[in-house]
């Protein structure tokens, strides 16, 4: 590759998706992202309980992330050669998994705000076991 | 109460940061690939052909040249995209997935006359087209691609594609198509194939190599590969042009247990006998086959020879523009260029040759509207993702002195079969190129 800027990868995205949807992705990512930023000032602190829900679905996420790139390439996991191919892998995993935390995070905090983290002492012991501090 | 805030702030912070980290990761220069400066001029700029090379051209002056009138002449109606015939013909994409429409590509601004080019005068500065149209140029650029010369192989049509076990994926999207049901018979009831390639120069020479590799590894995937006699049968020596390759090659070859019978040119087909006589030193030998892959022999097309603009002394026969290997420009016709498949060059009939190409020429032509010297120069440039298997691949990229020239030097081997690599075809290729064709990548 000649050069590889900005420009280029953003044109070569979106010839990859198309502009319309490539752009909408962004968008979405950008509201999900704006959403999640939202929730966590609105509340003024990571509510834990909804915090480790959304990691349970981190794995989830992964899995998911990486069975969706290997369908979309024809590819099998035997097909991994050497240390980047791995590396690539586990990055979609990881990109899988970060989005599904955040978004299930957003979706909760939006759309379920009236759980436990709304009482203090709960949400005190939560983080307690989050972070595992003694208690007071 | 306040170990609680500090935990939650912390944590917030550290996610900001790891946030920051992704959206700053891309990339740090903004603006579109190598597209200089605008110039003001009223040069007339006629572009033969509409492929990959004369279309991302014109993208490229479009924008660059101000006042400048570009003139692109190309009779076919569909713009293919070529690297995606190999995957097309191992049934992994439909044959729709390298078909789009040559006015897709080309600006608005720019002229498009849909006829075939029959004579250029370099003198009079005209190209001539068949249906009697003349246009005049200060500066033409020829990319008009290649011909394949399927009539050269004695017995051998393009209707036979397809069934009785022949396959012909450079001739077109259906033909690859129709390649694939020849191969899929192949890969289920094993027997004899043979794989072919020609003597002369030719567009991809990794794709002859890459279809072998997907047919034994399909066969594979079938379970009836100890079933399958595979042979590489090409008229040179080695299995590829740059010699660390070929070497690579060799040893991958050697593992999945393909056979080669090299220095031997195909040149008849027994389609009803299924027989390929091929030339050797010692004469014509004739080898039975249930699967036959037919690349014919590749040559300019007839008008480059009939307007006296081919090389005379190399590649006989074959009619490739006269150019600079450096510059491009015609050796002697200073106002012509050659882009793609037909200049001739020693290497470089890819895509990724193209892109490397086009702003060569861009860069003298646009030079020489304003009365100067361009200074780019085309190094030999080709890449070829070698797939050696459905879901891995070698990224393969070297130059003229046959130096490997890796993009990404430390990360992606050249000469490691690997997924990225792979990746790197199925998925951001077509759309690498497509950005190409706009003059944006």
């Amino acid at each position: 590759m000649e050069e590889l800027t900005l420009g280029t990868l953003i044109a070569v995205f979106e010839e990859m998706f198309g502009r319309g949807l490539f752009w909408g992705l962004v968008v979405a990512a950008g509201i999900v992202t704006v959403a999640y930023l939202y929730v966590l000032i609105r509340d003024r602190h990571i509510g834990w309980r909804k915090f480790l829900i959304a990691q349970m679905f981190m794995p989830v996420g992964a899995v998911a992330a990486v069975w969706f790139v290997l369908a979309v390439t024809s590819s099998r996991l035997s097909d991994m050669g050497g240390a980047i191919d791995v590396i690539v892998l586990l990055g979609i995993a990881a990109v899988g998994a970060v989005g599904a935390a955040i978004l299930v995070y957003t979706i909760e905090s939006l759309f379920f705000r009236s759980d436990k983290d709304t009482r203090v002492n709960t949400a005190r012991d939560d983080v307690r076991d989050a972070v595992g501090q003694p208690a007071e | 109460m306040t170990q609680d805030f500090d935990s939650t702030r912390r944590a917030f912070l550290a996610m900001m940061a790891a946030g920051g980290a992704l959206a700053t990761l891309p990339g740090e220069e903004a603006g579109a690939a190598g597209v200089g400066p605008t110039v003001s001029t009223n040069a007339k700029v006629v572009i033969i052909g509409a492929g990959a090379a004369g279309t991302a051209l014109a993208n490229r002056l479009f924008r660059r040249m101000e006042g400048g009138q570009i003139t692109v002449i190309d009779p076919r109606a569909r713009h293919l995209y070529q690297p995606g015939m190999t995957l097309v013909a191992a049934g992994l994409k439909p044959a729709d997935y390298v078909v789009s429409q040559t006015t897709d590509w080309i600006p608005s601004g720019v002229d498009l006359i849909p006829e075939r080019v029959a004579l250029v005068d370099a003198e009079a500065q005209t190209v001539a087209t068949e249906n009697g149209r003349t246009v005049d140029y200060d500066f033409l650029v020829l990319a008009p691609g290649l011909v394949l010369d399927h009539d050269a192989i004695e017995g051998f049509s393009l209707d036979m594609v397809g069934s009785n076990g022949i396959g012909a994926l450079y001739a077109g999207p259906e033909y690859a198509a129709r390649t694939w049901n020849a191969a899929s018979q192949f890969v289920e009831e094993g027997g004899r194939g043979i794989f072919t390639r020609p003597a002369t120069e030719m567009k991809c020479a990794g794709a002859p190599l890459k279809h072998t590799f997907l047919i034994d590894d399909r066969l594979r995937r079938a379970g009836n590969r100890e079933n399958a006699e595979v042979i590489y049968a090409a008229p040179q020596g080695g299995l590829f042009g740059v010699p660390i390759v070929a070497e690579k090659v060799r040893m991958l070859f050697g593992e999945r247990g393909i056979d080669t019978q090299m220095q031997r040119t195909l040149t008849r087909i027994d389609a009803d006998a299924k027989i390929a006589t091929f030339d050797t030193a010692d004469g014509p030998v004739e080898e039975g086959y249930d699967y036959l892959h037919v690349i014919p022999p590749q040559r300019a097309p007839e008008f480059i020879v009939q307007s006296g603009l081919h090389w005379e002394d190399r590649w006989v026969g074959q009619g490739w523009a006269e150019v600079d290997q450096y510059t491009l420009r015609h050796n002697r016709y200073p106002n012509i260029f050659a882009a793609g498949d037909v200049a001739g060059v020693p290497k470089g009939k890819t895509a990724a040759s193209a892109k490397w190409q086009v702003p060569v020429v861009e860069d003298h032509l646009v030079a020489a509207t304003q009365g100067q010297e361009g200074t780019a120069i085309f190094n030999g440039y080709t890449s070829c993702p070698m797939i050696t298997r459905i879901g891995r691949a070698m990224l393969i990229e070297f130059d003229y002195n046959n130096d490997l020239v890796p993009s990404f030097p430390g990360v992606i081997a050249p000469l490691e079969e690997l997924w990225i690599s792979w990746l790197m075809k199925e998925v951001a290729l077509k759309a690498t190129y497509n950005a190409m064709l706009r003059g944006r990548a």
